[in-house]
């Protein structure tokens, strides 16, 4: 097998003296679609926070996070980014009071030539309502602005929290469509809660629970057994099965 | 009639003035999350260093373009303290918003107290060019030039620092970090850069009140930006902290219901009318006229 | 905030061997407060000269008025602390309920003629309700906006106060207390000692509240709502209750302190109502150690001496004989005290209060072989 993009080692996390990642370890593989797994609270958003480097002020972070040789805790979030670390956050966190052209334009940098050409290939939504504000987009428009400002510049791994949240269904199968494309050229680190959406688009999967990797390997011999996805994601076949997101979550916005 | 026009144009003067200090506090409050109590400093090291200026400084004088200069001297003065806070006291405690407001605290007592020891407790006479002595007449009221040179300023500087947030990089950095500070980070923009921005923007602005200020009120004393920064904070309540345009509608709806309160009422009544206005906004909409955003 | 964790009651003494804790000293430590309140309340009778720390013998009026209004601070920082240590607010008004008690009193005696015992409860009351009707609005905002609602209503305060509505408070004059009515045992130099005791009284209740407040299960939900006030909520309590509560209460305990304060100097002058006030108490609880036991009541007392020591400091020789550009900022106390202030901040986030530990800790590792347990 060929080196992994991203290596977390023992990676611990406390927040507000709650222990909530207790020594994690996983890798994401050079390409495809590695999803992290869980119900809900177990820390996938916290882990990817943590690699980020956006821990909140009173969160206490320890063990290793690589990518590639290059160590990753302790360097300051936009010198990660920078230096090829994609991250779309859950709830998409676009700039509601900023146009679309102009949410685009914060994500360009000097010294490199932002591919404006792949982003509107992708979602040439984004082209026709440039000078609207992303606020007043729907949640779908919104999720393909949060990817599309992260695809301006080229990543070395693209970290996507939950970006089918509380979305339509068929605006769901528009985003899986998308990382899907997406995936092909830049590995993503998902977090995913509709196993419709993990069953198109993932080949790994890491499962956490209890503050640790309770399960990791392929994702679709994951999903195949019934009892084990039901024992460690609290979800039945008949759910796993179901292609609509509601089912799956009903907290969407 | 003519009493009407000039509460106006004075309630005007005096919203420019609570406009000049309350755009950098708002905008340090929205970006930085910074309570900035030393804000207050700045506005007196400006006028102090302009009134040094105009007694001191070659070139620097106090009439025609040698007080352009004292001014301009007194803004870079604020400025630069307002750069060196941010630098040394509170970059090393970035995100710890209460250790910043305590220190903010602290400089504010230290720096007054400190302005009091070097140029005395009690007001100066200040320097005032010979046309802000004089009074225009608009609409038969007879208007000081001074609370004109105020709200000019005022206006320059508002449609200064719009089409900065508008048209600049710098601008458009600031207005996504009022929103959501972390995400810009999470573009890979280092976030820290734009707070040392908003602290020279805000002390220049605050710089300048301090200098036109004086000019307005004829004299300079250590504990003028102290009174002025309480309302200042008012306004920025009110405006909806982080954003501008809502701190000039705050200003002027302050200034002018002072003024004519004070008028009409007794003394005093408008400062209280001003509060009372405070507590209806907080119970009817918490976050301010203009909610959470640098520009709207 | 860092640990702000109270450094607890101390153990019962037969629960801690005393050779873990070195000793004689600590066994005593549960006595030591008790003990300095004895000294305290003798004090007076000693004619000790300190020279250099006080002006006149320890029982000469002049020391005893300035030991008296560092008590009353002590106990207004205390009662501050029931806010911003304990309970995480941060409210800039709270000069506004000493100020009612001292100009309520005031104005009750010397205005509207009531004698003593009918005008401090009033005053008390009275500071006590109008701390409840502001909270009832202010604890609508959290945080920061909280700061500048509290600073913007105490602000009323010192527009009433300074421009002399009805004629009541005297205006930038001030208003001097009308002594006729008040007991004889009050009045005249040579009955400072009992307002020194009465100072005394009003710093012991002070903490004997605060400490009856945070030990019960009220105080350990506002301890909740400085961590985490999210999480108060999810236990289905109401966080605005509670808020409102020790903001009452905090509001009272200084409204006491004004009237207190109203019969040390004789009267009330406008200063006591400046924003300025709000923000020594917090320089008072934050040099102290916010959220510790004694930390704001030392960091009162501290900070009232060194305001008026700092003055005459400031005039003596030594600080004469410096160049201008150092001697002026040193006369201005508030100068120093910012400053020193600024310094707490950054290397001493835990005040006063947590030097104690350390120099038991630097204590125990200067002696080999009896390392502490912790």
């Amino acid at each position: 097998m060929s080196q992994p993009v991203l290596t977390v080692d023992d990676l611990s996390v406390r927040i507000a003296g709650l222990h909530i990642l207790q020594g994690v370890s996983f890798t994401v593989a050079p390409t495809g679609v590695t999803v992290l797994l869980g119900r809900n609270g177990v820390g996938k958003t916290t882990t990817l926070r943590a690699v980020v480097g956006l821990t909140p002020r009173n969160g206490e972070v320890d063990g290793t996070v690589r990518m590639g040789e290059q160590s990753l805790l302790d360097r300051p979030t936009h010198r990660l980014v920078r230096g090829g670390l994609g991250y779309v956050p859950e709830d998409r966190c676009v700039f509601a009071g900023l146009t679309v052209a102009e949410n685009l334009r914060l994500a360009e940098r000097r010294g490199s030539t932002p591919a404006y050409d792949r982003v509107f290939a992708l979602f040439p939504e984004l082209d026709r309502r440039s000078r609207q504000r992303a606020g007043s987009l729907s949640g779908g428009q919104q999720q393909m602005l949060a990817i599309g400002r992260v695809l301006l510049n080229d990543n070395r791994l693209l970290l996507v929290d939950e970006p089918t949240k509380g979305l339509a269904p068929k605006v769901v199968t528009e985003v899986a469509e998308v990382l899907e494309r997406v995936a092909e050229s830049v590995p993503v680190l998902l977090v995913e809660q509709n196993l419709a959406v993990v069953r198109r688009l993932a080949r790994d999967a890491v499962v956490l629970a209890a503050g640790k990797v309770a399960w990791a390997g392929d994702a679709q011999e994951l999903l195949s057994e019934t009892a084990l996805t039901r024992s460690l994601l609290g979800v039945g076949s008949a759910e796993a099965h179901d292609a609509t997101p509601a089912a799956a979550r009903k907290d969407g916005h | 009639m003519d009493a009407i026009i000039l509460l106006t144009l004075t309630g005007l003067g005096l919203a420019a003035l609570y406009f000049l200090v309350a755009s950098g506090l708002s905008l340090v409050f929205g970006l930085a999350d910074v309570l900035n109590f030393a804000h207050g400093l700045f506005l007196g090291v400006g006028a102090y260093a302009t009134w040094w200026a105009a007694g001191n400084l070659p070139g620097a004088g106090a009439d025609g373009l040698g007080f352009v200069v004292a001014v301009a001297f007194g803004v870079a003065a604020g400025t630069l303290m307002a750069v060196l806070v941010e630098l040394v006291l509170i970059r090393p405690l970035y995100s710890r918003t209460i250790e910043q407001v305590l220190v903010t605290v602290g400089l504010s007592l230290a720096g007054v107290a400190l302005l009091q020891a070097t140029w005395g407790a009690d007001a100066r006479p200040f320097p005032r060019p010979e046309w802000t002595r004089q009074v225009t007449t608009i609409l038969g009221a007879q208007v000081p030039n001074g609370g004109l040179l105020l709200i000019i300023a005022a206006v320059l500087v508002l449609a200064a620092i719009l089409a900065f947030l508008q048209w600049t990089r710098y601008g458009l950095i600031i207005r996504a970090g009022v929103e959501n500070r972390e995400m810009v980070t999470a573009l890979g923009i280092d976030v820290r850069k734009a707070f040392t921005l908003v602290f020279a923007i805000g002390g220049a602005a605050a710089a300048l009140a301090g200098a036109l200020g004086s000019v307005y009120f004829g004299t300079v004393s250590p504990q003028q930006g102290g009174s002025l920064l309480i309302f200042a904070f008012i306004v920025v309540v009110i405006g909806g902290m982080g954003s501008v345009v809502g701190s000039a509608y705050a200003a002027v709806a302050v200034g002018l219901l002072q003024q004519f309160v004070n008028y009409y009422g007794t003394s005093g009544l408008g400062d209280i009318c001003v509060v009372a206005l405070l507590a209806v906004v907080l119970l009817l909409r918490p976050q301010g006229i203009a909610g959470k955003a640098a520009i709207a | 905030m860092t640990e702000v964790k109270s450094p607890e009651v101390p153990a019962p003494p037969a629960a801690v061997p005393a050779e873990l804790t070195g000793g004689r000293v600590s066994r005593l430590r549960p006595y030591l407060p008790l003990l300095v309140l004895v000294v305290a309340v003798i004090l007076p009778y000693s004619t000790l000269h300190l020279p250099g720390i006080f002006e006149g013998a320890l029982n000469s009026p002049g020391t005893l008025q300035l030991l008296a209004v560092c008590l009353v601070f002590g106990g207004l920082a205390a009662g501050y602390d029931l806010l911003f240590g304990r309970t995480g607010m941060l409210s800039f008004g709270h000069a506004l309920y000493f100020a009612a008690g001292v100009y309520g009193t005031d104005i009750l005696i010397t205005r509207a003629g009531l004698p003593l015992w009918q005008a401090a409860p009033l005053a008390i009351v009275g500071g006590t309700i109008l701390a409840g009707l502001i909270g009832a609005v202010a604890l609508r905002t959290v945080g920061i906006a909280f700061a500048m609602v509290t600073l913007a209503f105490a602000q009323v305060g010192a527009i009433l106060v300074a421009r002399d509505f009805g004629g009541l408070t005297g205006g930038e004059e001030g208003l001097p207390l009308d002594v006729s009515g008040l007991p004889a045992g009050l009045v005249g130099v040579a009955n400072t000692v009992n307002l020194y005791w009465l100072a005394l009284a009003y710093l012991v209740v002070v903490v004997l509240v605060v400490h009856r407040v945070s030990g019960s299960p009220t105080g350990r939900v506002l301890a909740g709502l400085r961590d985490d006030e999210r999480r108060i909520g999810v236990l289905g309590l109401d966080p605005y209750r509670f808020k409102l509560v020790a903001f009452t209460l905090a509001g009272g305990l200084a409204a006491a302190g004004g009237v207190v304060y109203c019969l040390i100097v004789g009267g009330a002058s406008p200063h006591i109502t400046s924003s300025e006030l709000t923000l020594s108490l917090l320089v008072m609880v934050v040099l102290g150690g916010p959220g510790t036991r004694w930390g704001p009541v030392l960091g009162g007392i501290l900070y009232m001496y060194l305001d008026h020591r700092l003055v005459s400091f400031g005039s003596s020789g030594a600080v004469e004989a410096l160049p201008a550009f150092l001697s002026r900022p040193l006369s201005e106390p508030l100068f120093v005290l910012g400053t020193v202030f600024i310094l707490a901040v950054y290397f001493f986030p835990g005040g006063l209060a947590s030097l104690a530990p350390r120099l038991a800790l630097l204590r125990d590792a200067l002696r080999p072989g009896r390392r502490r347990e912790d």
